[in-house]
């Protein structure tokens, strides 16, 4: 690893005060999962690595809130404390699911909320929930907070519209309506703990009529940033919400993704997989509880402590 | 200088900002027990705890946890030398063979037991999932750790 400065700042003004001085020689670390492995391949070569674990414990930057129907979640609350927390659980299981799925638990020990989506790695999982949960980013620099959908936060492979200056620190996920059910999905061909080949979260909410009143679905991995199904969604929403209808809206999704060779499959497997997988996780979501009063089909920890 | 609580004590070296924690552990500090096997925090060789969490050290800066107390294999003995629940189990019920992957794998078993005290098998394996055995003694593993939970103390209000 190339050698570098590093700081430990007091407060986030403080970071940003040393950010606007060391500008693009500096990166900003919060679990480090990302950028020390990027830094050991020489990937990244930093001269200042601002870091940020200390933080946590300042300005809500670890804590978790629910208020007036929105989760803020502080940028550096670790995966692992989101998997785990009781109330988000129950409100809002899909993201707790959709964390619980990433690597390992020790990876998910150290990794952050904030860290994962500032990476604008396509591959990860939250991303494609957070899009279909129509949650928001927090994007602080001395001149103020800047709110940005996910969805628009991503804008090229590895590339995201923070801005020079800007810290993200805050995720804010509003709960679901009380009838809207979800699901992720992730096609994992090889092992547990891998990236997903591809990935589908889903988010619908149904009329009595079982028309479909909303539906948002995003996929991870199959492109240079998570994409969301635009087609798919128009061609469900106010139609019965029937399997056939299903399957119809998602034989749309290959034609919306452009995924890259690699060893989890090829570019034609991924495309395929994308419907097949859109298909299977609007179905599940259908048939899946989302809300406070419904009885989750993910299991809750038995276990306690570590808080 | 870096400086680190370390299995309850207070240590330093001159190290630069680049030395990884499991570095430090080894080459510093000389404490060998912790492993690197893949290098990029996939098998769980290196797996140590700081403030109780599971972290790999190979990914982790040591001066990015200053001010954190971190726990080594070599930290859960008792202070009179009797192993951890999880040490005596993996001995007693064959949880390792050529041992390179068993200090990551008991500091996850422990961080198991400190979290959840009566796992499931399912959970037992899920939880250790992000721990490779290259032996593939996995079922060894598995029975160790379900072993040493049979003697931990049942949750207050339970059993």
């Amino acid at each position: 690893m190339i050698d570098f400065e590093f700081h430990s700042p007091a407060s986030l003004d403080d970071a940003l005060e040393m950010l606007e001085r060391y500008g693009d020689d500096a990166r900003l670390m919060a679990g480090g999962t990302a950028l020390v492995l990027q830094m050991k391949q020489r990937f990244a070569q930093p001269a200042h690595v601002i870091g940020l674990r200390h933080l946590a414990q300042t300005n809500g930057l670890g804590a978790v809130e629910e208020t007036g129907g929105v989760f803020r979640i502080g940028s550096l609350c670790t995966l692992r404390r989101l998997e785990d927390h009781p109330l988000l659980r129950a409100r809002i299981p899909l993201l707790a699911d959709t964390v619980s799925r990433v690597a390992t638990r020790r990876i998910r020990s150290m990794a952050t909320i904030g860290g994962g989506l500032v990476n604008g790695d396509p591959n990860q999982d939250p991303p494609p929930a957070l899009i279909a949960l129509s949650a928001s980013v927090e994007l602080t620099s001395p001149s103020g907070v800047r709110i940005c959908p996910v969805e628009e936060l991503f804008i090229d492979y590895y590339e995201t519209d923070v801005r020079p200056g800007e810290v993200l620190t805050a995720v804010n996920v509003p709960v679901p309506e009380e009838d809207a059910r979800g699901a992720y999905l992730k096609f994992l061909p090889r092992t547990a703990e891998d990236y997903a080949t591809v990935s589908v979260a889903a988010v619908v909410s149904r009329n009595p009529d079982n028309t479909c009143r909303d539906v948002r679905i995003a996929l991870g991995a199959v492109g240079m940033t998570p994409v969301r199904a635009h087609a798919a969604e128009d061609l469900l929403r106010g139609q019965e919400l029937t399997e056939d209808a299903v399957r119809a809206a998602a034989a749309t999704v290959p034609d919306a993704v452009d995924p890259l060779d690699d060893f989890r499959g090829s570019a034609d497997y991924k495309r395929e997989m994308a419907g097949v997988f859109t298909r299977r996780a609007v179905m599940q979501a259908l048939s899946t509880d989302l809300s406070p009063s419904g009885s989750s089909t993910i299991p809750s920890p038995s276990g306690r402590g570590l808080g | 200088m870096v400086k680190l609580n370390v299995n309850g004590e207070e240590r330093e070296a001159d190290a630069p900002p680049s030395r990884l924690l499991l570095d430090f552990l080894r080459y510093d500090l000389g404490l060998t027990g912790s492993k690197e096997g893949c290098g990029v925090g996939v098998c769980g060789a290196c797996t140590v705890l700081v403030d109780g969490e599971l972290h790999a050290s190979c990914i982790t800066l040591a001066v990015a946890v200053e001010g954190s107390e971190v726990t080594t294999v070599e930290g859960i003995a008792d202070d009179d030398g009797r192993l951890h629940p999880v040490q005596q189990a993996f001995i007693d019920h064959g949880g390792f063979q050529c041992g390179i992957c068993t200090p990551g794998q008991v500091i996850a078993a422990k961080a198991l037991l400190d979290f959840n005290p009566q796992p499931t098998e399912d959970e037992i394996k899920r939880w250790m999932m992000g721990n490779l055995c290259r032996c593939t003694g996995y079922y060894g593993i598995i029975n160790s750790v379900a072993a040493a939970a049979r003697q931990s103390p049942l949750p207050p209000g339970e059993g």
